[in-house]
């Protein structure tokens, strides 16, 4: 009944730049699926008397701090950024989803409610939010951090998703099925949500950005992933001292998330060209 | 005679939201419509912009909730009727749209959307759908092959037939065609006007054909409806309104309509004064501002005229017995 | 009456993707003469409207007149005139009046000051005459108590009145050819007949030329002098108005009027045209309209027809006019 993902991605593909994002993406996604099993988090066997050493044929990324091997770290920390991202990111849009159809398709006083409630949660800023939560809370377990950064993201979500729903609300087609008999609920997920996807997909993915952004800079700044468990952030942090001495343990943590949340983004636009299903 | 669908002094008003309406009147869009219709006959609803005639249509689909009034369908009152009655009840009334460009969800293969109204109402078990479909596509003269195309790899005239025959689907016995070929192509304008009259002679079903042509709605209607400012101001057997028109509107239209025939001569109405705000209703005849009747007065300005019958036709005229005009359609063409 | 505009063998082409290109506008040629009407009528897609916008330099890229073409305004070629002298002639010498009124007019400013404005831009007048004039053309289209309407807004006015402040907008540079693109389409019926009565006026009165462009036939009769068919980016056929109501020669025509459902009596069942348009990139070859012809002929499909004169200013593009053809 709807386009297929292959077509999607078959059209993602036709996209030059969007290429490149699909292209990182999938490796990106590979590297943190299957690189923790090749190389293992070395945090269990440091050889802490030789200290960081630069990029060399055993050490490809050279050693951190701890003379840990880098690559084997960043390899690690794409696993805890992209799942703590995805997870996050998965949790807001649901969220923002139903909460912007529903004021979207009813209308009236509960689109009232719901959108004020929204204003008034836009109205603090997310960073402040997420800094006092994790002062407080130090040792934050994973799971929890990624319900904290998903049930603080999903208020434009919604205002996105309620805009889509009123500018479709009225159109023929959607009155056709109502004509039909469809309920509700019918309406709403088979008509409304397809049409809505596409700024959708689209936010969610330059969402995923934000939140490697976000949760990166959290970690820099001793909140949210602590140490051992790896985190680009984190290894940014750590790495600090050496900036001088040993730059490459700061940059190749830093690259990796540059080239991560560059990749999302250009994913992004060759979603937002493949999604319009006029252009096939 | 069974009467399929009771219309009674439907009124809509739509309130206005301040800001956006200027004055904070509310746009007085149907106000008091009556009418009956028997099982398959085709009424034209016929109007300008703003006469509210699609809205009639919609009211009586429950589309948009009506203001007050009755509507009956099959002796049923559909505003009584709770979510799950109603929705039972759709599969009896059906609409077809103008647009065939947004009347389709553009992400919906034409099978899918042909096939929706039999999953919602679970006519057929699954395996059946499909060839249910293909059935329905080529009754609507489409190839069965049409069932895995997207909307846009469709043209006008093909999205239309896809529409039809989604309405088709679940069997309806009323349609409500709301300007099905105004945004078509003259040449396949026909073909759609065609099917629409194949149809009825196959299924029986019953047209409320809405449109602002009237030499398309001649085409098919058996009886026309005139419609002025959300009033019907003339209700006449087709052949009797368009030789005949008893109100001075509908001599006025019918007067406007282009002929493709530059050798008959016709005595063009041309109205002048203005129409009614669609915020202000007028408490007399809404036509009476533009009305060139000889015998117009205070009367109508001040007491609104109620459909009575005049001859062979219902019109809401005062001096509907006085001729205002010669016939505006003469039998033989002018020398 | 003097040869105003001609236009000979006008080609546009589209470069389509994936190499190659479209032709939307085929190979068309027109006359207008001063004080005549001439309608040219096709359905979407068959390429009038971009023919319109061709005479006025204003085919959107990445379109492209070929340079083949010719278009000639009274001795002046207009396809070789660059950026201000183009300019001049764009309201000045050919004005355009658009189809919906709603869209093309701007919405925060009031119809005077859009009137006003052209007339700035083409007539060397400025402030209280320039206002003047403005007032004065909006009296001229017809819509009542002009002074006091200089300061509507678009969104205040009926259908009927907008679309006269668009004829005064296009009159304000005081053309000599009027091309009027289906200045009735979004408009009722019974405002549709003021304004085709009204431009009838301003062609008189001014002298002007004016190319009605619609898909309507119906709106041609008794307004045009002269109707040119078109079918794919082609004028398939080109005749007086009584001779093309009375006899078409061309089987598109004929076909088209006999689709088209008549008020004065109801067809058992009216005759369609079967298929659909073609589009610009996938012309049938020979003749383009041979698939859904209901006359063709086996030669239809493999040699493309000639224009056929049949009487001056009247031509036709068929196989079934020539002599022993079939």
């Amino acid at each position: 009944m709807i386009g297929s993902l292959r077509d999607l991605l078959r059209r993602s593909w036709r996209h030059s730049s969007g290429r490149w994002g699909v292209l990182a993406l999938t490796l990106l996604i590979l590297v943190a699926a299957f690189g923790p099993l090749a190389l293992p988090d070395p945090a269990a066997i440091p050889d802490a008397v030789a200290g960081a050493t630069p990029p060399s044929a055993s050490h490809p990324m050279g050693t951190d701090q701890l003379n840990r091997d880098l690559l084997s770290r960043v390899v690690n920390g794409a696993r805890i950024s992209l799942s703590v991202a995805a997870l996050a990111v998965l949790l807001s849009l649901t969220l923002g989803t139903l909460v912007g159809l529903v004021a979207g398709y009813a209308g009236g006083w509960v689109d009232a409610i719901l959108m004020r409630g929204v204003d008034a949660a836009l109205a603090i800023p997310r960073l402040f939010v997420l800094l006092l939560l994790l002062v407080v809370w130090e040792r934050i377990p994973l799971g929890a951090l990624i319900i904290v950064l998903g049930t603080t993201g999903w208020f434009a979500t919604s205002r996105l998703v309620r805009g889509e729903v009123l500018r479709l609300r009225h159109e023929p087609f959607v009155l056709a099925s109502e004509a039909l008999g469809a309920p509700g609920w019918r309406t709403m997920t088979r008509h409304l949500l397809p049409n809505a996807a596409g700024p959708l997909l689209v936010a969610a993915t330059l969402g995923v950005g934000d939140v490697i952004l976000l949760e990166a800079g959290l970690s820099f700044l001793g909140l949210g992933v602590q140490p051992p468990t790896p985190s680009w952030g984190g290894m940014v942090l750590e790495a600090r001292p050496l900036i001088v001495t040993a730059p490459w343990a700061a940059l190749f943590p830093g690259a990796a998330i540059v080239a991560t949340v560059l990749a999302v983004n250009l994913l992004g636009d060759a979603l937002q060209a493949a999604l319009d299903p006029r252009s096939a | 005679m069974t009467v399929l669908l009771e219309v009674r002094d439907l009124v809509k008003r739509f309130e206005a939201g301040g800001l956006f309406r200027g004055a904070r009147g509310a746009v007085h869009a149907v106000n008091g419509v009556s009418f009956d219709m028997t099982p398959g006959e085709t009424l034209g609803l016929v109007g300008e912009s703003g006469s509210g005639k699609s809205t009639v249509g919609r009211a009586i689909l429950r589309l948009t909730e009506k203001t007050s009034g009755e509507v009956r369908f099959d002796g049923v009152d559909v505003y009584q009727l709770s979510g799950r009655e109603l929705r039972t009840l759709r599969r009896r009334m059906q609409i077809v749209f103008q647009d065939p460009y947004s009347s389709l969800d553009p992400r919906v293969m034409a099978g899918g959307a042909v096939a929706e109204g039999l999953e919602i109402h679970r006519l057929l078990p699954k395996a059946e759908i499909r060839g249910r479909v293909a059935d329905l596509l080529q009754e609507v003269g489409l190839d069965p092959s049409f069932a895995e195309k997207f909307p846009h790899e469709c043209s006008g005239g093909q999205r239309q037939r896809i529409g039809i025959a989604r309405a088709l689907a679940v069997d309806p016995a009323f349609l409500v065609c709301d300007e099905p070929v105004s945004a078509l192509d003259v040449s396949v304008q026909a073909q759609v006007l065609n099917l629409l009259a194949d149809l009825q002679r196959r299924r029986g079903i019953a047209f409320l054909f809405i449109a602002h042509d009237l030499a398309v709605v001649r085409q098919l209607a058996h009886r026309i409806a005139v419609m002025y400012f959300g009033r019907i101001v003339e209700l006449a057997p087709t052949d009797a309104l368009i030789r005949s028109p008893r109100h001075p509107y509908t001599q006025a239209l019918l007067s406007a309509v282009p002929v493709p025939d530059p050798g008959r001569q016709r005595t063009r109405i041309v109205l002048r004064g203005d129409p009614p705000k669609p915020t202000e209703l007028p408490p007399g005849c809404p036509f009476a501002s533009r009305c060139f009747h000889p015998m117009k007065d205070a009367r109508c300005v001040s007491e609104r005229p109620l459909l009575r019958v005049v001859g062979g036709s219902e019109v809401a005229c005062h001096y509907a017995e006085h001729d205002s005009l010669q016939p505006s359609v003469p039998s033989s063409p002018a020398p | 009456m003097s040869e105003l505009l001609e236009v000979q063998d006008l080609r546009i082409r589209f470069p389509a993707p994936g190499g190659g290109s479209s032709v939307p506008v085929d190979g068309v040629s027109l006359r207008l003469a001063r004080g005549e009407t001439l309608a040219l009528v096709g359905e979407s897609g068959s390429g009038k409207s971009l023919t319109a916008l061709a005479l006025l330099r204003l085919v959107p890229p990445p379109g492209k007149i070929d340079p083949s073409s010719r278009i000639v305004l009274e001795g002046l070629n207009l396809l070789e005139l660059q950026g201000e002298a183009m300019r001049a002639v764009r309201g000045g010498r050919i004005g355009l009046v658009f189809q919906d009124a709603m869209t093309s007019l701007n919405p925060v400013i009031s119809i005077g000051e859009q009137v006003r404005e052209t007339v700035v831009a083409h007539r060397s007048l400025r402030g209280k005459d320039a206002r003047e004039r403005a007032v004065a053309l909006l009296d001229e289209v017809g819509i009542p108590g002009a002074r006091a309407r200089y300061r509507s807004f678009p969104h205040e006015l009926s259908g009927g009145l907008r679309q006269r402040a668009l004829i005064a907008i296009a009159l304000a540079g005081e053309p000599d050819v009027l091309i009027a693109d289906e200045p009735t389409t979004a408009l009722d019926v019974t405002v549709q007949a003021q304004i085709l009565e009204l431009l009838d006026a301003l062609r008189t009165s001014r002298g002007m030329a004016v190319l009605l462009i619609s898909h309507d036939l119906g709106l041609e009769a008794g307004r045009a002098d002269r109707v040119a068919v078109m079918y794919a980016g082609q004028i398939v056929e080109e005749a007086s108005t009584s001779r093309l109501f009375r006899s078409p020669s061309h089987p598109y025509t004929r076909a088209l009027f006999g689709s088209i459902p008549r008020l004065e009596s109801a067809v058992d069942r009216l005759v369609p045209i079967a298929g659909a348009v073609p589009l610009p990139d996938a012309w049938p070859p020979a003749c383009r309209f041979h698939p859904r012809c209901p006359e063709v002929l086996p030669r239809c499909s493999v040699e493309t027809p000639p224009v056929v004169p049949l009487a001056p200013g009247e031509s036709s593009r068929c196989w079934l006019l020539v002599k022993g053809a079939r």
